[in-house]
C-alpha cells in the first residue's frame, strides 16, 4: 500500500508476506521497490478508508458502547465505562470485539486502559490481540513504549529522536518546562492526557438516522432526583418521537454532559423492543446511582442507538383473567444489572451432558421437554469424579464406592442404563459407551455412577467408574 | 381452656392478622394435599406472599438435591413463571422436568456474588405477577429475610430459599433467627422398598422447624411425583412415581 503526501511516496501498510521481506511502514516507495523483486504496489485511498472507519465505527456504536469515535487514520475509541456490563465484563468485551473482526478476516487489536491515550499507546503496540491494562497502572503499561505511540506531530516525534529520547517514560521524566520551550505545549498535553491528569472527552460519533432528545440546563444540576425527574421527561419524549416513526428502543444511551467538559454514558438494553415509559424509566433509574454529577450537569441527552420496528397490539381486555404475565422487563432489569439470565431448553441428546442447553430469557417458548423413563439427579457435577468400586463384571451394580474419601454400602441399585457416544460429533466417541446406575447407600442417599465402558470390550472405554450425579 | 369455642379462636386470629399485614390483599395458600401437613399449617396450606426456607440434612446440607426437589414441587404447583436465582449451576433441568415443572416456565438468574441473589429475589418478587421466586443462598441474615418477607406479602409472589453451605459444618447457621414464615428440613431416607431389586419411590423426612402462628411437625413423605405433589409415606411400596399410566403399556 504506497500512500502519497506531497512529492513523497511511502509504504503505508504491508501484508505478513511483505514485512517477512522486509517491507516496513515509513518506507520509501523508491526505496522498497529497489530492494525487492516482484513487489506489488497498490495505491492507498484515504476516503475509502476513512468511510470504512466511519461504518465500523457506527456499528461499534450500536453494539458496544454509547460514546464511540474515529481515532483517524487507523482506530477508533470507545469510552466503554457504564456500558461493559452488557457484555459480561472487559475481558469478555474485547474477546467478542476481536472475535467479530476475526470472523470478517480482519485482524484488530483492542486494548483497554484508563485513558484514551493509553489504550491507544497499547493497541498500536501489543503483538497479541488484546490487553487490558488494569485501573491505575498505565505508567507500568506504557513508560516502555516508544514516543511515537504519543500521537504527537512527526516533526516533533523526529527531534526528539535525535535528542535521544526512546521510550514515553524517559519523556514523562523530563522536566517540562525546557520540553515546552522548545517543542511548544503539544508534549505536554499528550503527556497529561495519557496519564490521566487532563481530561480528554470524546467526541460521539452520530449519524441522522438515529433519534435523539436532549436537554440543556441553564444552572447545572446535580441532585439525584433532579436528575431522575430530567431522565424520566426525557423517556416521555423519545417515547413520542419513537411512537410517530413506529419503532421501539432495543438500546438507549443517557449521556450527561458535565461543567468541566466530561462525559459521561449510561446504558441500558431490552431484550424486546420497548416503546413503555415505565419500564424504560425504571431501567435507567437503577443506574442513575452511578452517574457522578462532579461539578453540575448541564445537558442531558438520549439517544435510542438500536431500535426496531415494534406494532401496535391491541391488548385483550381485563375480563380475560388468565392472561400471562410478561417478563421482559424483569428480564431486562437483570440484564443491565449484568446477572446471566436465561432459560434452559432440551437438546436431543443422550449424553447427559448434552441434553440441556441455554437459551435466551426472552426467546419464544419451547413447547417440547425432556422424555426419560429413568430418573435424572437433581445435580449435576460439573466434572465426573473418579470413584473406587468393588463391583462385578459386566452387569452389576457395585457392592461398594468409595467417593470423596467417604466409601458407601451400596444397598439397592437400579441399571445398567446404557448411553452410547455420539460419533457423529467427535470421533473419539466412536465405540464410547457408558453404563449409568442408581444406587442407593445405607443412609438412604441415591447418587448416580457410571461406568465407562460396557464391562467386556476395553474399545469401549477405560472401565473406571465415575460419579455424576446426586438424586433428592 | 378447651372450652373457648372454634369460632373465637377464628375470629381473633383473623384480627390478629389484620393487624400484622393490613392494606395486604388476601393471599390465600397453596395446599399440599395431604390433610395432615396441611392442618398443621396455619391457612391450610404454604402461604403465598411469604418467605419459605428449605434446607436438607445430613451430606444434603452440601448439595440441597432434596431441598430444591421439594421446592421445584411447590413451584410447579403454583401458576406463572418462576425465577430462579443461583450462583452455583449445578442443577440438572430434566430432574425438575420429571416433578412437574416446565423449562418455559422457569427463568435462571446466575450471578457471581451471593449479595446478588437477594437483590435479585427481591426485585423478582416486587415484579409482581410471577408464580414463585426461588433462590439458593449461603447465608441468610435477619435483615435480608425480612426485605423478602416484605416484598413478597406486597405483592402475593412467594419466595421460596433453599439454603446450602459451602461445609456440612456451617448448616448450624440454619439455627439462627429469620424472618421467614416457614422453615423445612428435607432429609432424604432410604427409599420404598420393592418385592424386586432396585431403587423405589424416594422417601424424605420433612421436618417443619418453625411455622409463625403454628406448631412444628415431622412427617415421612413420599418424594415429589410427576406433578409435584408428595404423599404421606405409608412404607408400602405399591405406589407408582407416575400419576398416569405407564408409559410402556403391556
Amino acid at each position: 500500500m504506497i500512500a502519497k503526501s506531497g512529492s513523497k511516496r511511502w509504504v503505508s501498510a504491508a501484508d505478513p508476506a511483505a514485512r517477512k521481506a522486509g517491507v516496513r511502514v515509513g518506507m520509501q516507495a523508491a526505496k522498497a521497490q529497489a530492494l525487492f523483486r516482484g513487489l506489488m504496489m497498490v495505491d492507498a485511498d484515504p476516503a475509502a478508508d476513512a468511510a470504512a472507519l466511519e461504518r465500523i465505527t457506527l456499528w461499534a456504536l450500536a453494539q458496544y458502547s454509547p460514546i464511540v469515535a474515529m481515532d483517524a487514520p487507523d482506530g477508533i475509541v470507545l469510552d466503554t465505562e457504564g456500558a461493559d456490563h452488557l457484555q459480561g465484563g472487559e475481558l469478555p468485551m474485547v474477546t467478542k470485539i476481536s472475535n467479530q473482526f476475526f470472523a470478517k478476516k480482519l485482524t484488530a487489536r483492542v486494548a483497554v486502559a484508563d485513558t484514551w491515550g493509553a489504550a491507544h499507546a497499547c493497541a498500536r503496540a501489543i503483538s497479541r490481540e488484546t490487553l487490558i491494562v488494569p485501573a491505575g497502572e498505565i505508567v507500568r503499561a506504557v513508560e516502555k513504549l516508544p514516543i511515537s505511540l504519543l500521537r504527537v506531530p512527526e516533526k516533533i516525534i523526529g527531534d526528539l529522536q535525535m535528542l535521544g529520547f526512546k521510550s514515553i517514560g524517559e519523556l514523562a521524566n523530563t522536566p517540562r518546562a525546557p520540553l515546552t520551550l522548545r517543542f511548544g505545549p503539544e508534549v505536554g498535553r499528550r503527556l497529561d492526557q495519557m496519564f490521566g491528569r487532563t481530561p480528554e472527552p470524546i467526541d460521539p460519533i452520530r449519524t441522522r438516522e438515529l433519534i435523539e432528545v436532549a436537554r440543556a440546563f441553564a444552572e447545572p444540576i446535580g441532585a439525584a432526583e433532579t436528575i431522575n425527574k430530567y431522565v424520566g421527561r426525557l423517556i416521555a419524549q423519545l417515547i413520542d418521537k419513537l411512537q410517530k416513526e413506529g419503532l421501539g428502543v432495543r438500546r438507549a444511551d443517557l449521556i450527561v454532559e458535565k461543567v468541566d467538559g466530561t462525559h459521561q454514558a449510561v446504558r441500558a438494553g431490552t431484550a424486546k423492543p420497548a416503546r413503555d415509559v415505565v419500564w424504560l424509566t425504571k431501567l435507567f433509574r437503577d443506574q442513575t446511582q452511578k452517574i457522578e454529577p462532579g461539578f453540575g450537569i448541564e445537558k442531558l441527552t438520549l439517544v435510542a442507538v438500536m431500535s426496531e420496528p415494534l406494532e401496535d397490539v391491541q391488548k385483550s381486555s381485563s375480563l380475560v383473567e388468565d392472561e400471562v404475565t410478561d417478563v421482559t422487563p424483569l428480564i431486562d432489569i437483570y440484564g443491565n444489572r449484568g446477572q446471566r439470565v436465561y432459560r434452559v431448553a432440551p437438546v436431543a441428546s443422550d449424553v447427559t451432558e448434552r441434553s440441556v442447553g441455554r437459551i435466551d430469557a426472552a426467546s419464544d417458548p419451547v413447547e417440547t421437554t425432556w422424555i426419560h423413563h429413568w430418573r435424572r439427579p437433581v445435580r449435576l457435577l460439573a466434572q465426573p469424579e473418579q470413584i473406587d468400586v468393588m463391583a462385578l463384571m459386566p452387569d452389576h451394580p457395585p457392592v461398594w464406592i468409595m467417593w470423596r474419601g467417604k466409601r458407601r454400602k451400596v444397598k439397592c441399585a437400579d441399571g445398567p442404563e446404557r448411553i452410547f457416544g455420539e460419533w457423529w460429533r467427535r470421533s473419539s466417541e466412536y465405540e464410547a459407551v457408558r453404563d449409568y446406575f442408581v444406587i442407593e447407600d445405607d443412609a438412604g442417599e441415591r447418587l448416580w455412577i457410571f461406568r465407562s465402558g460396557n464391562g467386556v470390550d476395553p474399545e469401549t472405554g477405560s472401565h473406571r467408574w465415575f460419579m455424576h450425579g446426586i438424586f433428592a | 381452656m378447651s372450652a373457648v369455642p372454634a369460632h373465637v379462636i377464628a375470629d381473633l386470629r383473623e384480627r390478629i392478622s389484620a393487624i400484622e399485614r393490613h392494606a395486604v390483599r388476601k393471599v390465600g395458600c397453596l395446599p399440599f394435599g395431604v390433610p395432615q401437613i396441611d392442618s398443621v399449617l396455619p391457612g391450610g396450606g404454604l402461604s403465598n406472599g411469604a418467605l419459605h426456607e428449605f434446607a436438607g440434612g445430613g451430606s444434603g446440607t452440601v448439595d440441597g438435591a432434596a431441598a430444591a426437589l421439594f421446592a421445584a414441587g411447590i413451584a410447579a404447583r403454583t401458576k406463572g413463571p418462576i425465577v430462579w436465582c443461583l450462583t452455583r449451576p449445578d442443577l440438572f433441568f430434566p430432574a425438575l422436568a420429571q416433578v412437574g415443572l416446565h423449562s418455559d416456565r422457569v427463568i435462571f438468574v446466575e450471578s457471581d456474588k451471593e449479595e446478588d441473589v437477594l437483590a435479585n429475589m427481591e426485585e423478582g418478587l416486587s415484579f409482581g405477577g410471577l408464580g414463585a421466586v426461588v433462590g439458593e443462598i449461603v447465608r441468610l441474615p435477619m435483615t435480608a429475610s425480612r426485605r423478602l418477607q416484605l416484598s413478597a406479602e406486597r405483592t402475593g409472589t412467594m419466595a421460596l430459599t433453599i439454603r446450602r453451605w459451602r461445609r456440612q459444618t456451617e448448616a448450624n447457621d440454619f439455627g439462627q433467627p429469620t424472618a421467614s414464615t416457614t422453615r423445612w428440613r428435607v432429609s432424604v431416607l432410604p427409599s420404598e422398598e420393592l418385592p424386586v431389586p432396585g431403587v423405589g419411590r424416594p422417601r424424605w423426612l420433612l421436618e417443619l422447624m418453625r411455622s409463625r402462628a403454628g406448631e412444628c411437625a415431622e412427617f415421612e413423605i413420599g418424594a415429589c411425583d410427576d406433578k409435584g405433589r408428595i404423599h404421606l409415606s405409608t412404607g408400602s411400596g405399591d405406589r407408582s412415581n407416575t400419576s398416569r399410566r405407564s408409559v410402556y403399556p403391556g
